[in-house]
């Protein structure tokens, strides 16, 4: 098993987190992994991305050329990315500010409206960690308890108040994909 | 001992607080500015660590050779550009004989050239680079892995053999996440004798590169050569990868071996009989293992992101034993295994001939 998932969005949305995070929980899980950030001359604003590999075997290239998943962030996200995809692949794209839909019938597609879910609850900065909910439970790659115990890790037991709001954010975007 | 999940950069840095580097000089240049910046945060928590950000990366190199002169385990960094600045330097650590890791984190040349990982400064690392008749020994690693070992290693070279070593790895490994594990390192053997720390009582000693006299500086070239001699003969690494019945083998190093595993992965799902050797020390070049294997095989294809420079040591290691193709991608592009899977392929169907 090889998958490769890219993550993009604005600056400032969190999307490196969200690949960071899931890379994490992958290593507590015993997967193999690589993550790959964009860099390079960024500005505030623009879009940043990053592309984790998840595999039970070693994983050549942290490059996808085509990858499984993409999570697109905001509209700049999808027109980017959205032919790489794999034919079978998946798009969880942020219905709050992405309005169009991709025209490809081979993959499927879940629009999350992470954005509005992240305001019932009080923090707009959660987005990310909803859409991570729906994801995860789409994907089964890791399950709810070992990614939140990696966010725990990676945020630090400073925040618990962090730590509380993120649990209810995950939740709210994994109860929110339906199977 | 636990896995954690770190930038190849930030491994660098931790592996060399933790071989006991102490004294670290760098100028900020993408992409390996997450080391310097490691550096800066961490090298305050190692006891008497010092960290400097320098004015420029000449500086940089020079306050390291001072350093090293009183005793520290050193560290600079730099990317492509930043480490031509540093050449001097490195030339005159050579000659000096003073131990330090010396970091590349590649980006695409000549010149400014761009922030993307490339491979293109091979010669420059294992012909020398600076002045004079020198080497530096060059790890080339390709995992994150690998980067913390190596940089373990590259401390206990540097004292063992009292020279500089280089780290070679471009700006995909630097930015790239992998967990790792770090090891313990070796404790230190490194002879007084060779610090400065002030002669107090007994007799003064000095430590320079200049020696006027043309038979003393001949003695001391033959010297540094015999040195290196020694080098060549214990520290080659290695890794071969599926060469057991291999047709064809790859060779490459760094981002482009791992790329070509990609490769090599995909071909041996369709049937074809392909390898890899990569070379893990670009100097001293592993030709002896390589020119061993060319007694079964054939056919070789160096893959580089360069127009092809470790083709020349593929070259003379081989001695015409062997057929060689190349295949490159310059200039700060990273191809996919796919694209090198379809070269590969081209060339594995002229072997059956």
């Amino acid at each position: 098993m090889m998958i490769k998932t890219i993550f993009s969005g604005f600056g400032g949305q969190g999307v490196l987190m969200m690949g960071y995070s899931f890379a994490h929980s992958a290593m507590n899980k015993g997967y193999q992994t690589t993550y790959l950030p964009s860099y390079g001359a960024e500005m505030r604003g623009g879009t940043a991305n990053c592309t984790v590999a998840v595999a039970d075997e070693e994983i050549a290239s942290p490059v996808a050329s085509e990858p499984d998943h993409l999570i697109a962030m905001n509209s700049p996200s999808l027109f980017n990315f959205q032919n790489k995809i794999t034919s079978g692949g998946a798009i969880f794209l942020n219905s709050s500010i992405i309005e169009s839909r991709p025209s490809r019938k081979d993959i499927k597609v879940y629009a999350i409206p992470c954005g509005d879910m992240a305001q019932e609850l009080g923090n707009t900065r959660v987005a990310n960690v909803i859409m991570m909910g729906a994801f995860l439970k789409e994907t089964g790659i890791v399950s709810a308890d070992i990614y939140l115990k990696s966010l725990e890790t990676i945020m630090g037991s400073k925040k618990k108040s962090a730590a509380e709001i993120n649990r209810k954010a995950f939740a709210a975007g994994f109860d929110f994909i339906k199977k | 001992m636990n896995k954690v999940l770190m930038s190849g950069n930030n491994i660098i840095g931790e592996a060399a607080i933790r071989s006991g580097c102490r004294f670290y000089a760098g100028y900020p240049i993408t992409p390996q500015n997450e080391l310097t910046e490691y550096m800066a945060e961490h090298m305050r928590e190692a006891p008497g660590g010092v960290f400097i950000q320098s004015e420029s990366e000449i500086a940089a190199i020079h306050m390291i050779i001072g350093a090293s002169a009183t005793g520290a385990r050193v560290m600079t960094s730099s990317s492509s550009p930043g480490i031509s600045l540093k050449q001097e330097g490195i030339s005159s650590m050579a000659a000096c004989e003073l131990p330090g890791v010396i970091v590349n984190i590649m980006r695409g040349g000549p010149g400014l050239g761009n922030i993307r990982p490339a491979q293109g400064d091979y010669f420059q690392a294992t012909r020398g680079g600076g002045h004079g008749d020198y080497r530096t020994i060059v790890f080339g690693p390709a995992t994150c892995q690998e980067l913390a070992d190596l940089t373990m290693s590259a401390y206990d070279l540097a004292d063992k053999y009292r020279t500089p070593v280089m780290i070679l790895a471009d700006g995909m490994m630097g930015q790239m996440m992998e967990p790792v594990i770090f090891k313990k390192p070796k404790p230190r053997h490194y002879n007084e004798n060779f610090i400065l720390k002030g002669a107090g009582s007994g007799k003064s000693k000095f430590i320079r590169g200049l020696i006027l006299d043309a038979i003393d500086m001949e003695e001391h070239n033959w010297k540094l050569e015999r040195k290196y001699q020694v080098i060549k003969a214990r520290e080659t690494l290695h890794e071969e990868h599926r060469t057991e019945d291999a047709k064809l083998v790859i060779v490459a190093y760094g981002t482009a071996a791992r790329i070509a595993k990609g490769a090599i992965k995909r071909l041996r799902d369709n049937g074809m009989q392909v390898g890899l050797f990569r070379p893990i020390t670009l100097w001293p070049f592993p030709e002896a293992e390589l020119r061993a294997l060319s007694a079964r095989v054939k056919k070789f294809l160096v893959f580089e992101m360069s127009t092809g420079q470790m083709l020349d040591d593929v070259r003379l290691a081989l001695q015409g034993y062997a057929d060689i193709e190349f295949h490159g991608r310059p200039g700060g592009v990273v191809p996919t295994p796919s694209e090198l899977a379809n070269v590969i392929a081209r060339h594995y169907k002229e072997t059956g001939k």
